[in-house]
């Protein structure tokens, strides 16, 4: 039982990340239409800034803060530079891009700071927290537990309450519309991207104390959150954070149960994607996007 | 030339593809393009041998992979774990049975097949940006399901396999590199007659249709799921033949050798080399994903991956076509400067 709650608590613990990354997917996607493939590099690039700023003697907290400020200005930038030229191209350019964007990033990040595996600090405290008797958790994974909670809430909080959440999920809905009332959706594209790759970079931070930092770090967990996002449904922030948690659950319970289990992880993934794709395309919570032929 | 209005005007004088004189000058032109690649196994030598094995071997499933995205439309980022099937299939052919490494790819093709109608009869029912994100899946599960201790016994697990490969018979006097060449030739100009054949015929057009207007393409009467299931299976065929080509080449497969940037390179050389252009394209596009790293590896680790995504942002945004594309458009252009 106690290494079942423990299995519990892990699976949460990186569900919750990976419901931070599906989160980043779902603001990018409702804000543009796109499935960002290169968001786990984005993520990873991030980390890789917040570990600089921590060598260079910054503590972790502000680090990170300041990491969020940065990659949210270079998603900015990013997005207007590269994105917005293909803005009304075909998929297969907009995947293309996404990808040559996806290398670009990755290898920059192995440029810059090589492709050695780099221990990451936690941002919490390194003993473990004891809960029962012989239930013991490592404090990194009850703190970026709570990080989801609070990252989540606060994203919550933003669609829901703020003017400008509402803009963005105005011009989400129709860009036309949007523009009538008066809302500059192109500054709300860009938002939109800034905002995922800050929230991305949370999750770089949170994970990479766990897998250890190289460039790359960021392949399985967006593999991870696509499935969640897609299970939970991408247009559904709410749905795609529940997805990230249950994907993250059911990788815990799998890894830890199933012979094998550990190996096949990125499998089960997969299965999963196709699974979602196929019998429920719009996921749980997620509305079905319809095209017109 | 100057005026726009000189221009559609040019472009009907510049199809004479349908005359048969023209039809004529392009048979003596891939006549001449065989024999060349097939002479060149006598005036290449020793690692320009294997540069060339290695890149026909791309060139065949980038031909495969140009007729599933150029011709039929739909994306795919996964078909590096075709390309690992195939190469897996050949190793084990090599390493279990001692099968000949000429006829490996032929069981290579039958495997990579039936891996290909296992994933693709549900995979194809997504359209777009979803199949290529399932297919994105595909490529990250394959190498740790190649490194599985499961398989271990047949795949060698995370050591992989060397292959024992034995040159052609002494009195053919070709040493081992230049019968590999010989052979990865052979099948590349068999794929690239098929491919033609193909793309030119019937099938080309209910591909072009399927990935233009489905819906118009069905009440033309032509049968969408079965033209894309075709597409499909054909570039998985010709996956998994370059894939058993390219072990054959290499003499040794690993779960590292199919990484999951192999998927996204194969899609780079069709991009890159130019969508629906049948043969061209995948050759340049192969020689581009084979030549790069050799340049840019010694520059910086990683580096090719740079260019990779640099060159085909570039592309999507200059020349949609690729580099065949630009061929194309020189062509015109000096064909048009005098014309005029």
């Amino acid at each position: 039982m106690t290494f079942f709650l423990e299995q519990l608590i892990i699976g949460l613990s990186s569900g919750g990340i990976y419901a931070i990354m599906a989160l980043a997917l779902v603001v990018i996607y409702k804000s543009t239409g796109h499935v960002n493939l290169a968001q786990g590099e984005l993520a990873v690039f991030s980390t890789f800034i917040a570990w600089t700023l921590v060598q260079m003697g910054v503590p972790i907290w502000p680090a990170i803060l300041l990491t969020m400020i940065v990659s949210f200005i270079g998603a900015v930038i990013l997005e207007r530079v590269v994105i917005r030229p293909f803005d009304e191209a075909d998929d297969l350019v907009i995947v293309a891009v996404f990808v040559g964007l996806f290398l670009g990033i990755h290898s920059l990040a192995g440029a810059i700071w090589n492709y050695e595996v780099k221990p990451f600090p936690s941002a919490f405290s390194d003993g473990s927290v004891q809960i029962v008797s012989d239930l013991s958790i490592r404090a990194h994974t009850l703190g970026s537990l709570l990080t989801t909670c609070v990252v989540l809430a606060a994203t919550w909080f933003f669609f829901r309450y703020t003017r400008l959440g509402l803009a963005l999920r105005a011009s989400a809905d129709n860009h036309e519309s949007s523009r009538l009332v008066g809302i500059n959706v192109s500054f709300m594209l860009a938002l939109g991207w800034g905002l995922a790759a800050a929230i991305g970079a949370i999750a770089g931070v949170m994970i990479a104390p766990v897998t250890f930092l190289d460039p790359s770090m960021g392949l399985a967990p967006l593999i991870f959150a696509l499935a969640g996002a897609l299970l939970g449904g991408i247009t559904s922030p709410f749905g795609a954070a529940l997805g990230g948690l249950i994907v993250g659950v059911l990788e815990a319970m799998i890894s830890a149960y199933v012979p094998y289990g550990i190996e096949f992880r990125e499998l089960i993934a997969l299965l999963l994607i196709l699974s979602v794709l196929l019998v429920k395309p719009a996921g749980l919570f997620g509305e079905l996007v319809t095209r017109r032929v | 030339m100057t005026t726009g209005l000189n221009e559609p005007a040019n472009r009907v004088h510049e199809m004479p593809d349908f005359r048969p004189s023209a039809r004529f000058w392009a048979r003596l032109g891939y006549g001449a393009a065989a024999i060349l690649f097939l002479a060149a196994t006598g005036t290449l030598q020793g690692y320009e041998l294997f540069l060339a094995s290695s890149i026909l071997s791309y060139a065949i499933a980038a031909m495969g992979l140009n007729v599933l995205m150029g011709y039929n439309g739909q994306i795919s980022l996964g078909h590096g774990a075709f390309f690992a099937i195939g190469a897996y299939s050949a190793a084990i052919c090599i390493d279990q049975f001692g099968m000949s490494f000429a006829f490996t790819p032929i069981v290579a093709g039958i495997v990579g097949m039936a891996a290909g109608w296992i994933i693709g009869k549900p995979a194809l029912r997504l359209e777009g940006v979803y199949l290529a994100l399932a297919t994105f899946g595909l490529a990250i599960a394959t190498p740790t399901i190649l490194r599985s201790d499961l398989f271990a016994q047949w795949t060698g697990g995370v050591q992989g396999l060397f292959l024992l490969i034995n040159p052609a018979p002494k009195w053919t006097g070709l040493d081992l590199d230049q019968s590999i060449y010989l052979t990865v030739v052979v099948y590349f100009l068999a794929f690239a007659y098929v491919t033609l054949r193909l793309v030119r015929g019937l099938n080309g057009y209910a591909w072009l249709a399927t990935r233009d207007n489905p819906i118009a393409a069905r009440a033309m009467g032509f049968d969408v799921t079965k033209a894309k299931t075709r597409a499909f299976v054909y570039s998985v065929l010709a996956c998994s033949v370059g894939g058993a080509l390219q072990a054959v080449a290499v003499q040794f497969v690993a779960p590292d050798s199919f990484p999951f940037f192999l998927s996204i390179s194969l899609f780079t050389a069709v991009v890159v080399g130019g969508l629906c252009s049948p043969l061209l394209g995948p050759i340049l596009g192969s020689a581009f994903i084979v030549l790069v790293p050799n340049v840019t590896e010694e520059v910086w680790q990683g580096g090719s991956w740079a260019v990779y995504g640099a060159v085909v942002i570039l592309v999507m945004a200059i020349q949609p076509k690729g580099l065949a594309g630009m061929f194309d458009w020189l062509k015109f252009k000096v064909a048009g400067q005098s014309g005029s």
